[in-house]
C-alpha cells in the first residue's frame, strides 16, 4: 500500500502496523464487514415480507393455511436458532438440488439418496461443478440469506402477527360498516395501522439479526469470524512477512467494539423513529 | 446391537461413560436419539447452572443500575451495555482466547479453557447482564403506593427492599425473565460451535446432532430430534417457572393470579 512497505523486516513500530494493516489479507477482512451489512440489508426486508406472508397466514379464513402460519411461527421459535442455520443450509442446498435432479434429469435410474449419500445428477449440481469460484460464494451467501430470513421470519411473523391484533377493533368494524371487503380492509385499515403497534417488537429484532449475523460463520460464509481467526493466528516467518504471536484476542476484541457500536447506534436511530411515528397517537408514547 | 445396548453405551457418552468410539456405520434412529439426548445433559448442565448463579448476580445489578450514585450506576450500566450490545458468539471467542492467553502467562487456570468452566462463566455474565436489564425495568415499575406503604409502617432500607420492593419486582419481571430462561437454554447450543473444543468429542446435543448430519448427509432425522428434545425443556421449563410463579403470587385471590403463557417473545 505505502512506498516503505517494500521490505517489512525493516520496519518497526507505527509503520509496521500501517503496513501490516494495509496487507492484501487485510483487505478481504475489511470487505468481510461489507458482506455482514450486506446481509443485513438484503435479510431484513426479506426476512419482513416472510413475517408478513407468515403473519397473514395464522390469521386466514382458510384453516390449513391457518394451520401451517401458526406452526411456521411456534416451531420455529421453539427450537435453538442454531439448530435451524444448520439444518437449512444443508436442508435448502438438498432441496435445491432435488428440484433441478426431477427437472433436469427425469430418467436417472438411480435413488437419490443412497445409503449415507445424497446423488443427483451432474446437470442438478448447484453450483455447477465447472462454476467459477465467485459463483460458489454468491450461493452460498444466497442460501445463507435465505435461512437468516427464514429463522427472522417466524420472530418476526410473531411481532406482525400480535401488531395485527392490537389495531382497535372499532377501526375493522367501522370499515366493515363503510361496505369493505375483507381484503379492502386488511389492505387499507390494518396494515397501515399496525406498523406503530409492531416497530417496538420490530426494533427488538433488528438488534437481535444484528447480533446474530457472526453466525454467518457457521453457515461457511467468509465472514468477519473467518477472517478475524485466520488473520489473528500466530504467523511465522516462512510464510507472511508479517510474523507476530497469536492476536486472536485483539481481533475479536475489534469485532466486539464494531458489534457494540453498532448496536448503540442502532438504539439512537430507532428512538428516534419511535418518537416520530407515534407523535400524535393516542399511546402513551404518544402523549407525551 | 439392541436398542437397549446402544442405550447402556452411549447413554452417558458426553459425560466421557461408556463407548469411547462414537457410531460410526449404525445411524439408526435409537442410536441418533440416544447420543443427541446424551449431548442434552451439556445444554442442561450450562443453563441451570448459568441461569442460577446468573439469577443472584442479575438482582445486584439490577439494585446497583438503580441507584443515584454514578460510581455504583455506571460499572451496572456498562456491564449491561457490553453483555447486551454483542453478540454472545463473539463473547465465547473472545473468552477463550483471553482464558488462553491468562493460562500462557499464569500457568494456573488452564481448567478456564474447557468448556465446561469458560463457557459457563460466559454464560453465566451474559445471562445476568439480560436479566438484570429485566429486573430494572422491574424495579422501576414497582408501584409507589407499596413502597409508601412500607415508609408508613416504618420499614426502611434493607427490610423494605427484601420484604416490599423485593417480592414485587420478581413478580413484575417474571413472565419475561422465563423467556430468558427458555432462550439461555437454546443459546447453550453455542457453546461447542465457537472456539471451545468437544474434548474427546463429549459435546452437546447440536454438536452430535451436526456430527450425524455430516456422516449421513440427511438433516432431516438429526436436527428434528434436537428440535424434540428442546421443544420437551422449554416445556419443562415453563413448567417450572409456573411453580414458581404460582409461589410469587400465592397472595392474590385465585381468578386475579397471572397465568403464565407460552408465548416467547425473542429477547436476546
Amino acid at each position: 500500500m505505502f512506498s516503505y512497505c517494500t521490505d517489512p523486516d525493516t520496519l518497526s513500530g507505527l509503520r509496521w502496523l500501517s503496513c501490516y494493516l494495509t496487507t492484501a489479507k487485510h483487505a478481504g477482512f475489511y470487505w468481510s464487514f461489507l458482506t455482514v451489512l450486506t446481509l443485513l440489508a438484503i435479510t431484513a426486508p426479506t426476512a419482513l415480507a416472510f413475517g408478513f406472508g407468515g403473519a397473514s397466514a395464522a390469521r386466514s379464513q382458510f384453516a390449513p393455511l391457518r394451520w401451517f402460519g401458526k406452526s411456521y411461527i411456534a416451531i420455529v421459535r421453539g427450537v435453538p436458532d442454531i439448530a435451524f442455520f444448520l439444518f437449512f443450509v444443508i436442508a435448502l442446498d438438498q432441496a435445491f438440488e432435488w428440484i433441478r435432479h426431477q427437472w433436469k434429469c427425469p430418467d436417472w435410474p438411480d435413488a437419490i439418496r443412497q445409503g449415507n449419500d445424497f446423488v443427483v445428477c451432474a446437470a442438478a449440481k448447484l453450483p455447477l461443478g465447472t462454476a467459477e469460484q465467485w459463483v460458489h460464494e454468491v450461493y452460498g451467501f444466497f442460501t445463507a440469506v435465505l435461512t437468516f430470513a427464514i429463522v427472522f421470519g417466524a420472530f418476526s411473523a410473531n411481532v406482525l402477527y400480535g401488531a395485527m391484533r392490537a389495531v382497535p377493533k372499532g377501526q375493522l368494524e367501522t370499515a366493515e360498516a363503510y361496505g369493505m371487503t375483507r381484503r379492502q380492509t386488511f389492505w387499507r385499515v390494518l396494515v397501515p395501522q399496525m406498523w406503530v403497534y409492531a416497530l417496538p417488537g420490530l426494533s427488538n429484532l433488528w438488534m437481535v439479526l444484528i447480533k446474530a449475523t457472526p453466525l454467518l460463520f457457521l453457515l461457511g460464509v467468509e465472514d468477519i469470524v473467518y477472517w478475524a481467526r485466520e488473520l489473528g493466528g500466530s504467523k511465522t516467518p516462512r510464510f507472511t512477512d508479517y510474523p507476530h504471536g497469536d492476536w486472536r484476542l485483539w481481533y475479536f476484541l475489534v469485532l466486539l467494539v464494531f458489534y457494540l457500536c453498532f448496536t448503540k447506534l442502532s438504539e439512537v436511530v430507532l428512538e428516534r423513529v419511535m418518537k416520530k411515528l407515534t407523535r400524535g397517537q393516542a399511546t402513551l408514547g404518544g402523549t407525551t | 446391537m439392541t436398542c437397549w445396548e446402544i442405550v447402556q453405551a452411549y447413554a452417558f457418552r458426553s459425560l466421557g461413560f461408556g463407548e469411547r468410539i462414537l457410531p460410526k456405520d449404525d445411524f439408526g434412529l435409537c442410536t441418533q436419539f440416544t447420543l443427541i439426548g446424551s449431548g442434552m445433559l451439556w445444554n442442561i448442565y450450562f443453563g441451570v447452572i448459568a441461569l442460577v448463579a446468573g439469577f443472584f448476580l442479575a438482582n445486584a445489578i439490577a439494585v446497583m443500575k438503580a441507584q443515584p450514585s454514578a460510581w455504583l450506576r455506571k460499572p451496572a450500566e456498562w456491564f449491561i451495555l457490553i453483555f447486551r450490545g454483542s453478540p454472545l458468539f463473539i463473547q465465547f471467542f473472545l473468552a477463550y482466547f483471553l482464558f488462553q492467553e491468562l493460562k500462557q502467562s499464569t500457568g494456573s487456570v488452564s481448567w478456564l479453557t474447557s468448556a465446561w468452566a469458560g463457557a459457563l462463566v460466559v454464560l453465566f455474565l451474559n445471562t445476568a447482564a439480560y436479566s438484570a436489564e429485566i429486573f430494572y425495568g422491574a424495579l422501576r415499575s414497582v408501584p409507589r403506593g407499596e413502597v409508601e406503604a412500607a415508609d408508613a409502617y416504618g420499614m426502611s432500607g434493607w427490610s423494605r427492599f427484601r420484604r416490599i420492593i423485593w417480592p414485587t419486582t420478581l413478580r413484575l419481571a417474571w413472565p419475561a425473565y422465563t423467556n430468558e430462561a427458555i432462550f439461555l437454554f437454546h443459546a447453550t447450543t453455542l457453546v461447542f460451535f465457537s472456539g471451545f473444543p468437544a474434548f474427546q468429542q463429549k459435546g452437546d446435543a447440536l454438536y452430535y446432532a451436526s456430527y450425524f448430519a455430516d456422516k449421513t448427509f440427511n438433516p432431516f432425522i438429526p436436527y428434528p430430534i434436537v428440535a424434540f428434545y428442546f421443544i420437551v425443556l422449554t416445556l419443562a421449563v415453563i413448567g417450572v417457572f409456573g411453580l414458581a410463579n404460582r409461589h410469587l403470587n400465592r397472595h392474590l385471590p385465585q381468578d386475579r393470579r397471572p397465568r403464565l403463557k407460552y408465548r416467547p417473545q425473542i429477547i436476546r
